[in-house]
């Protein structure tokens, strides 16, 4: 049975904060998949969407890693910079997209969960952080964590806010 | 790198990316707590991997693709800190630090854990 994709029953309303992934388990139980249709079953075009973004997010990640190498001592720019962009991008992407009427479908998994969930990383700067330790750069470490937190937590706040303040202007 | 790297760059970047939506929801449908714990079981784990690859001694192209361009997929770092930001604009701001330091030191801490393990083995 195919229900419309913008229509929601009433006891789906989603319980907990707003994730790239999908709009939190429902009242129910039942995932909402994000279509607004209770669906146990995985959306096959959902699948695909984060399989193209995330294609898209590695390639573009992997291309500035190459092209922007750094030994274990050095700030690992090509890390930090796909990480606070898609830090940047994300916030842009869900907040314009979750407050609009109808839920865009495809467009939440395509750029949110594939394309920054694909070009940011959490594990490389895990490892990164682990090399600058091994070579005795504990203030390296420490600021490259700090800041990456700091810069990603502020990008978020501003392509969050700027939507907003944009919106509410027309 | 050649061609058919690159897409095998694109094919992990795909299936990474698959394998935290789908872990995410796991967690995530099993939780009621707003805290992220779906992406902080993806994080976690990809940590680890990662460190047992960087242990392995996997160098070159291997962990680029193995490593970089499917466990770095797998991880996000975005989602981690909307969602910290996401806590703080509900008012649920000493969750959002939780969110911060429990993930970092989960991370460091499996990813030196795997280190370990690949260095054994």
């Amino acid at each position: 049975m195919n229900f419309p994709l913008d229509e929601r029953r009433p006891e789906e309303t989603p319980i907990a904060i707003d994730s790239t992934t999908r709009e939190r388990a429902t009242s129910t139980g039942a995932r909402n998949s994000g279509t607004g249709v209770s669906d146990p079953s995985v959306d096959r075009f959902e699948l695909a969407a984060i399989a193209l973004g995330g294609a898209l997010g590695a390639l573009a990640r992997i291309a500035l890693a190459l092209a922007l190498p750094h030994d274990s001592v050095s700030w690992p720019w090509a890390t930090f910079t796909v990480n606070i962009l898609g830090a940047l991008m994300l916030g842009y992407f869900v907040t314009r997209l979750q407050e609009r009427l109808p839920v865009s479908t495809l467009r939440r998994p395509l750029l949110g969960t594939g394309l920054c969930g694909a070009l940011t990383t959490f594990s490389t700067v895990q490892i990164e952080l682990l090399q600058m330790a091994d070579h005795h750069r504990y203030g390296l470490a420490t600021a490259y964590l700090v800041a990456s937190v700091l810069c990603g937590y502020l990008a978020v706040f501003l392509s969050s806010a700027l939507v907003r303040r944009v919106r509410a202007l027309v | 790198m050649s061609a058919p790297a690159w897409i095998g760059v694109a094919i992990v970047g795909s299936l990474g990316s698959i394998a935290r939506f789908l872990l995410d929801g796991a967690v995530s449908s099993r939780t009621s707590s707003s805290f992220p714990f779906g992406t902080l079981a993806v994080n976690a784990s990809g940590a680890f991997v990662l460190g047992l690859f960087s242990g392995l001694a996997l160098s070159g192209e291997a962990f680029l693709l193995a490593g970089s361009a499917t466990i770095g997929s797998y991880t996000t770092f975005s989602t981690w800190m909307l969602e910290t930001h996401r806590l703080g604009e509900d008012g649920q701001f000493l969750r959002g630090l939780a969110n911060v330091l429990v993930s970092v030191i989960f991370g460091i801490g499996a990813a030196a854990l795997g280190r370990a393990l690949g260095g054994a083995l």
